[in-house]
């Protein structure tokens, strides 16, 4: 009797272990993110490719206006550090200045997804002219697509951050740094596609 | 109506229903997603294997007279698709690593609960979509490599829905590998090493790193394949200034590690059914793990391999000759094991030994052929020729359905806690051996003489061998028969196996069969020596 005893006594002691054990659903983003990445390195490596073994079509070439996109790289870059200090602030327990800080955030997102379809719009080739228009296309398309999640994700948790009845709190800040770690990922691909796709 | 779950209560999974509708249900317990993931594979088994036999009358007459030209394609695509997305890859990784792996470590479900029935219940729909793709507009056309620009000049309707079919199968993957890397590298039972867990474990951790690394990149590669379909870019098709070639490579990228996800958690298997029935330890523990891994960063650069024959430049082809061969090298290292393993060992001749040592001879021979392959001269003569359906069916059926066969026998006891008829599961295995080895070894002749695959119609002097091989298809046929009657039978009554039948050390063994909910009913054994036996056990009480 006394192993069962003992066996009761120990699966207690489990499920309130469970609330302190390590928490691997970071590891778990973590692993997704690897994931998509390799994704975005199989469009890189087609790009590349393509731009190594393809030629263009008479008037085609493999370049783009910088303006822009290096707008839309600095909008990137600081909404990461903005929503760096909104992660800050929410350590210090200051959920309405969270709340602002990822508002602002979410709106460096917007505008970005706003600069890039006023470049979308005033690129003299469309989605089918060439090799190059399509994985242009493809690749900023396919990034976009990024951070329109990203931003909707960014408004949901700032929903939640909200004073009082939000779920994000000082002791639940999962989602926040989940949304974070994506947003940042997000952030690094650009830096690297505008590297490849516009500087190279 | 609402459900409150008080997430204190650490009984939520009672709230799961019970009996034979939570195989139906949206059900967290790994156990249960591991036996939908083997039943739902083995339905789609059953198509894959009647389309196979399909393919097999036709061939029996050189002549296209059984199915039109175009039936016979969509045929032989589907037969591929379905056996390698829907059958090999769910049942191999998803089936016996759900049921096992949270076992293996020590823990009482896997990582991530919810995503794991998600990353299954992907798999039904996504299957049903493609088969039924068949009689809607006619199913894909262009084989399961689905190469432009045969794929963009094919009927458009069933070449879309295999797509969007082989992406959401492609997502399931993905989610039950960062389930299985989360489950193994975090979850392990405190003061359980990571060179203590059973092999089985190595191998998944293996294969789910090549399926996060490498799945995504066939995703990408057939969403820019949809484009040239749907919006008429020119990704791969030359027509538009596109690149076929670029297509390969990223198809392969994927599909060469495909057949290491599809053979490696097989080789994990075969490494937990040996020693039990040899009543040995598992030869050379360290160099296995070692040789897994090799098998994972090797797998990842010898893509291009299937390419010999698409213009790939010199430098290329010498690249990848060498690495593939290297591969030969833990591969080798991993068959020697086996052998050691049961050599002077207790051996029981039982259906799951039976199958086991089946599965070494195939595969050393399918394996040989691999070599031979990677040899760029013979490649170019035999490529695309009967001799590659050989060398591949040698290592997908006689390596791992044979492993997927073994492991049912040895582990259905844990499952129902009855035990399977030997005697229906020797029949099982002499007519799957002679039937496959019929089947599969005179296509090694054919293609070496030129027979192309994929086509329906051949020159006549090939009739006699290529209705010999159809013979074998027959024999294959007929061998489930025996296989399904036993299931039933067991199940209804079979005899009573007790709780470890195999007298077998790994955990899985060490609670009741079939094990409770939540896998123990107290706090989980700590096994330190997986493969302790023919020694005294230091775990005894």
């Amino acid at each position: 009797m006394t192993t069962l005893d003992s066996s009761k006594e120990i699966k207690k002691n489990d499920s309130e272990a469970s609330e302190h054990h390590e928490d691997f659903r970071m590891f778990g983003l973590i692993t997704f993110l690897i994931a998509d990445g390799m994704t975005f390195a199989g469009f890189f490596a087609a790009y590349l490719t393509y731009k190594a073994v393809n030629p263009l079509p008479d008037g085609a070439i493999y370049e783009l206006e910088l303006p822009i996109p290096t707008l839309n790289t600095i909008l990137l870059l600081v909404s990461s550090a903005t929503f760096h200090k909104a992660g800050k602030a929410l350590l210090k327990n200051k959920n309405s200045d969270t709340q602002k800080w990822l508002l602002v955030t979410a709106l460096l997102g917007i505008t970005f997804l706003i600069c890039q379809l006023f470049e979308y719009f005033n690129l003299p080739f469309g989605l089918t002219d060439n090799l190059f228009a399509s994985t242009f296309y493809a690749l900023t398309g396919f990034h976009g697509l990024h951070v329109t999640l990203g931003t909707l994700m960014i408004l949901i948790i700032s929903w939640q951050t909200r004073p009082k009845e939000g779920r994000i709190t000082n002791q639940n800040m999962f989602p926040l740094e989940a949304v974070e770690l994506y947003w940042h990922f997000v952030d690094g691909i650009w830096v690297i596609l505008f590297i490849i796709l516009y500087l190279l | 109506m609402t459900i409150s779950i008080d997430p204190q209560d650490s009984n939520t999974k009672s709230l799961q229903p019970k009996g034979w509708i939570r195989y139906f249900s949206f059900s967290l317990d790994h156990k249960v997603i591991g036996i939908q993931y083997l039943v739902c594979g083995f339905l789609f088994y059953l198509i894959g294997g009647t389309l196979a036999s399909a393919i097999r009358i036709e061939l029996a007459s050189p002549m296209s007279d059984f199915m039109p030209r175009d039936v016979y394609n969509q045929v032989l695509t589907l037969h591929g698709t379905i056996m390698i997305f829907l059958w090999i890859v769910p049942v191999v990784n998803g089936a016996f690593g759900n049921y096992l792996i949270p076992f293996y470590v020590g823990a009482r479900d896997m990582a991530f609960p919810r995503l794991n029935a998600v990353a299954f219940w992907l798999i039904p729909p996504s299957g049903l979509m493609l088969v039924a793709s068949y009689f809607v507009e006619g199913a894909a056309q262009a084989g399961w490599t689905a190469y432009p620009p045969l794929s963009i000049t094919t009927p458009q309707s069933g070449q879309i829905i295999w797509i969007m079919s082989v992406l959401l199968l492609g997502g399931s993957s993905i989610f039950g590998g960062i389930n299985f890397i989360a489950t193994i590298i975090k979850l392990r039972r405190p003061g359980l090493k990571l060179m203590q867990l059973p092999m089985y474990c190595w191998a998944m951790l293996g294969t789910s790193l090549l399926v996060v690394l490498s799945t995504p990149v066939l995703a990408g590669t057939l969403i820019l394949l949809s484009f040239d379909i749907v919006a008429h870019t020119g990704f791969f098709n030359p027509v538009l200034g596109g690149n076929v070639v670029v297509y390969q490579h990223l198809f392969w990228f994927y599909s060469h590690p495909a057949v290491y996800i599809m053979v490696l958690p097989a080789f994990g298997l075969v490494s937990e059914i040996l020693p039990v029935h040899s009543r040995k330890p598992l030869f050379g523990y360290t160099t296995m793990v070692f040789s897994i891994m090799g098998i994972v960063v090797l797998g990842l650069v010898v893509w291009a391999h299937h390419m010999f024959t698409s213009g790939t430049p010199p430098w290329m082809r010498l690249f990848f000759t060498i690495a593939t061969a290297f591969i030969a090298v833990p591969t080798g290292i991993k068959f020697f094991n086996w052998v050691a393993t049961l050599w002077g060992g207790k051996i029981s001749i039982n259906s799951a030994m039976l199958f086991s040592c089946g599965f070494i001879i195939n595969f050393v021979f399918g394996g040989i052929t691999g070599v031979a392959l990677a040899q760029v001269p013979f490649d170019i003569h035999v490529h695309d020729t009967y001799f590659v359906v050989a060398h591949f069916h040698y290592i997908v059926y006689g390596g791992t359905v044979f492993i997927i066969f073994s492991s049912i026998y040895h582990w259905f006891p844990k499952v129902t806690g009855k035990l399977m008829s030997e005697k229906l599961g020797i029949l099982h295995f002499a007519i799957t051996f002679i039937g496959f080895n019929l089947c599969f070894a005179p296509q090694h002749w054919l293609g070496l003489n030129g027979m192309p695959r994929r086509v329906a119609e051949y020159d006549p002097q090939f009739q006699f061998v290529n209705q010999i091989s159809s013979l074998g298809a027959l024999l294959m046929a007929i061998s489930t028969i025996p296989f399904l009657v036993n299931i039933f039978l067991s199940i209804k009554n079979g005899k009573d196996s007790g709780d470890n039948p195999w007298n077998a050390l790994t955990p899985e063994w060490l609670t009741s069969s079939p094990p409770p909910v939540e896998n123990w009913e107290g706090e989980a054994p700590l096994v330190e020596e997986p493969y302790g036996y023919g020694k005294p056990i230091s775990q005894e009480n």
